[in-house]
């Protein structure tokens, strides 16, 4: 009973913070909202017999991102984001584009009501196949990345690259060498 | 109700005093320490030899008045000491200070010196403490002053720049102990070499001991990294605009993190409680004295080295402790490897 409580609590807090990130005017207490978001996340994940995976989610997430999130929106520091909305010029405005914007918001929509009624059809989770103590070790879950799931890792890993050299040649100016 | 339940209370009230107490004996130690290396005193008035000093700090900061700058944002004002003192606080609940103990037979089964002892223990430290940013980026931010601007910015990207070789130094001691729990990390390190040489992590890696200490000292803001709060350039930095209790908790949260960055490294280099002569039971001896020793060297370490400039702090994290730290994190795993195929 006490998990069930828990469980509630924590997905309450998570949805309800990252419907803040959205609803907020103030970039700051949005950036703020989605760590708290991720700390709910982290309390799932320990919930699920995985506390690696919620530790390794406040370091990356929560530790790191976050912070360099911070950094640049403190680096600007707009009190407030533009009101775009009022904006009738903005080149995100154009009809085309906002109709484009909804079919893809009705795709998501379609895609999420199929994979939550598909859940209920997989008989056994993922997680519950192994004893749930082996799976949240460190060994099995480094074990299992680096063979079965190597080439997701793997690719995961190139694509981030790929992405820092990009970040890194469109900050470069003109002419820097 | 049971006993085991009641010392088990007992032993996380006692860490959460011990904490409090190391961040007002450290306030203490850092003004004595200082006076003894210029030739002077440090204070002396209240109580024998200044010992009461911490207690007339504190009384002083709570008679004084709470200030909020005009345009301060004022949540963010509030939380953001509460923040940082809560994540110091918490960073230590998994550090254990002590060997199992019956209590000289008062218990059944032995019970563990320390707040809570889980398998993935170091990650947690190190998750909590990178927490502790926060608290310094948002009082810069919310404090609606340049100064404050400034240390909060220095402080993420400082604070971001040395969690790394700080990160990579740790799992080098990871990689020779075989486990992320600090409790099993303390035990693979008893016993001795040749009858006398004590089996402590430092000497298997002293390229890593020493980058565990220099990115300790920059994660901690101490000088001579303590660029958040650089005097001569930002007033007092990220504290600037704050007084009173407020203002306390900054300095509390950074003495706390300090203790437990002494007691971690305590744990995976200098062997924990183990050493020589004591019997296990009192092992906690061994771990203070370690402890105490660290803290020692950092004080001696901020009196005696200038500040650095903040554009030398980022070169040196990035294009010589980094690099470093992953060369001798990769050379530890190929020997651990052909020494245990």
């Amino acid at each position: 009973m006490p998990e069930t409580l828990i469980f509630w609590g924590l997905s309450g807090v998570a949805i309800l913070t990252s419907a803040l990130v959205i609803g907020q005017r103030n970039p700051m207490y949005s950036v703020l909202m989605l760590i708290a978001s991720f700390g709910a996340l982290a309390g799932l994940y320990i919930q699920l017999d995985a506390p690696f995976v919620a530790v390794a989610q406040i370091i990356i997430y929560a530790g790191a991102i976050m912070v360099l999130f911070l950094f640049v929106v403190m680096l600007l520091n707009a009190p407030q984001e533009d009101a775009a909305e009022w904006d009738r010029t903005h080149p995100l405005r154009q009809p085309g584009i906002m109709r484009f914007g909804a079919l893809l918001a009705l795709l998501l929509v379609i895609q999420l009501t199929w994979a939550l009624l598909r859940v209920n059809g997989v008989d056994v989770p993922v997680g519950a196949q192994g004893d749930p103590e082996a799976l949240g070790s460190v060994r099995t879950l480094g074990r299992i990345l680096f063979t079965d799931y190597v080439f997701a890792f793997e690719a995961t890993s190139i694509l981030i690259l790929v992405a820092m050299v990009g970040a890194v040649v469109l900050a470069r100016r003109e002419g820097d060498r | 109700m049971d006993l085991r339940f009641l010392i088990q209370l007992a032993i996380i009230g006692f860490t959460f005093f011990m904490l409090i107490n190391a961040s007002a004996l450290l306030v203490l130690a850092e003004r004595k320490i200082m006076g003894f290396m210029q030739q002077r005193y440090g204070p002396y008035l209240v109580g024998p030899h200044g010992l009461l000093q911490p207690l007339a700090d504190i009384l002083k900061l709570l008679m004084k008045e709470e200030l909020r700058p005009k345009g301060a944002d004022k949540w963010l004002f509030t939380l953001a000491p509460i923040l940082s003192v809560t994540a110091a606080f918490a960073a230590f609940a998994t550090v254990p200070w002590g060997a199992e103990t019956t209590f000289f037979g008062l218990l059944d089964e032995p019970v563990s010196l320390g707040v809570a002892d889980i398998n993935v223990g170091v990650l947690v430290i190190f998750a909590l403490t990178s927490m502790g940013v926060y608290g310094i980026v948002l009082a810069g931010w919310s404090s609606n002053s340049k100064y404050s601007l400034m240390g909060g910015l220095r402080a993420s990207a400082q604070m971001i720049s040395y969690e790394l070789s700080y990160a990579t130094a740790l799992a080098a001691v990871i990689l020779l102990a075989g486990s992320l729990s600090l409790r099993e990390v303390v035990d693979s390190q008893a016993g001795t070499w040749l009858g006398f040489i004590p089996q402590w992590y430092v000497f298997l890696q002293p390229v890593g001991f020493i980058i565990y200490m220099i990115a300790g000292v920059a994660e901690t803001n101490r000088a001579p990294f303590d660029f958040p709060e650089a005097e001569q350039e930002l007033v007092a930095g990220y504290n600037t605009e704050y007084s009173s209790v407020r203002f306390a908790l900054f300095p509390q949260a950074e003495y706390i993190n300090m203790t437990t960055m002494s007691a971690v490294a305590t744990d995976l280099y200098l062997g924990g409680w183990h050493g020589p002569l004591l019997p296990p039971e009192y092992g906690w001896i061994w771990f203070l004295l370690k402890v105490g020793a660290i803290l020692f060297a950092y004080i001696w370490v901020r009196w005696t080295l200038p500040r650095y400039r903040y554009d030398q702090l980022m070169q040196f994290g990035w294009k010589w402790l980094f690099p470093a730290a992953v060369i001798n994190l990769v050379v530890t795993a190929a020997l651990v490897l052909y020494f245990n195929a």
